[in-house]
């Protein structure tokens, strides 16, 4: 059907549904700090994909966000590059302090 | 380049299912490995596609920023953090069965909706003719500067008076980012520092510069301590010192 048919901005959305759902779960079942870290790249990276559909004039030549999508995908990848760099640093700390990168250990503030 | 200059109706197509395959096949690599490195790996491979995926959309300078800041620095960034910590029981980590099953049904659940959602709306689902359609070489890396600095380009031909007060420039939001990005730099700095060491020169400083202090006024302290006992002898034996009379 896909090939037959033409790409609509469904399918990019499908793409990024999917991307962002492997990352949620990536986030929610992996038990070291950085596969935590790296599911939060892919739901970023799912969300992105949506922007730019909607942004692209290629799918959507009435209508399309223009260039307001592509803007705020930037500023989602500036902002995921910082991110990135607070938890690695936190994830370091954290391996100095306990020697570990286990997340189910990081339980010292029980209640 | 004469391969591409087919006139074959099905490009978009071709490459949209090859990048999407590989996005989310990749992704899913990332989700099933065990292996924290082989996981870094898969999400090079994962985001690299994504990449293309936008470059497909007709977002180019976008597409290049993906490459350029989440490739070539965050993944980076994320490998060196596999490399400092992997040690031999933290490389192979097996998520627990009961995880995995709630996970799944959750996942699941979500990727429904989201899916039922993509597909639902008619007017994102409406096929464009990309048959003919030719991406044009558009410059976008100049207007996408503009808006940041605040200034639309993109928008001066509208017609609409709504649409084109609604766009406004960036200016703000970029300056945030650009503050937060310094701020952060500082933070994983100053969170990422070795505070062993530093505590161990801290204290050997410190105790050099007391010791220094010592040698420097020991004359002093010697002096100081001979005036206290001589003085309090004096005043010890002397009779008439003030303060006793006061009593």
């Amino acid at each position: 059907m896909l090939l037959i048919g033409t790409v609509s901005v469904s399918w990019y959305l499908a793409v990024g549904a999917v991307l962002f759902v492997l990352g949620a779960v990536c986030m929610a079942t992996k038990r070291n700090l950085l596969g935590v870290l790296m599911g939060v790249e892919l739901v970023l990276n799912g969300a992105n994909m949506n922007f730019i559909a909607f942004g692209s004039k290629v799918l959507r030549p009435q209508g399309s966000l223009g260039l307001d999508g592509q803007l705020i995908a930037l500023f989602v990848i500036v902002l995921a590059a910082a991110e990135a760099a607070v938890a690695l640093a936190i994830a370091l700390n954290f391996y100095n302090n306990h020697n570990t990168v286990d997340v189910d250990r990081a339980n010292e503030l029980n209640g | 380049m004469d391969l591409f200059a087919v006139a074959w109706p099905y490009w978009h197509q071709f490459f949209f299912i090859i990048f999407a395959a590989t996005a989310v096949g990749f992704g899913f690599g990332v989700l099933l490995s065990k292996n924290v490195v082989r996981m870094a790996f898969y999400l090079v491979l994962s985001l690299g596609s994504t990449a293309g995926l936008f470059f497909l959309a007709g977002a180019e300078f976008v597409g290049a920023m993906q490459l350029m800041i989440y490739v070539g620095g965050t993944l980076v960034l994320l490998i060196f953090g596999v490399m400092l910590t992997a040690q031999k029981d933290f490389i192979n980590m097996d998520t627990h069965t009961q995880d995995w099953i709630l996970a799944t049904i959750v996942g699941g659940s979500l990727l429904m909706v989201l899916l039922f959602a993509a597909f639902g709306a008619e007017d994102w689902n409406t096929p464009q003719d990309l048959t003919d359609a030719k991406v044009e070489a558009t410059k976008e890396a100049t207007p996408l500067g503009l808006a940041l600095t605040g200034i639309r380009v993109d928008t001066l031909g509208e017609t609409d008076d709504a649409v084109q007060g609604g766009k406004a420039g960036y200016l703000m939001p970029f300056i945030i980012v650009s503050v937060h990005l310094l701020v952060v730099l500082i933070g994983a700095a100053y969170m990422a520092r070795t505070k062993k060491l530093s505590h161990a020169t801290d204290d050997k400083s410190s105790r050099a510069k007391l010791m220094l202090f010592k040698m420097e006024h020991e004359a002093e302290l010697l002096e100081e301590e001979t005036y206290v006992v001589t003085h309090r002898g004096q005043s010890a034996l002397n009779p008439l010192d003030p303060q006793d009379d006061e009593n």
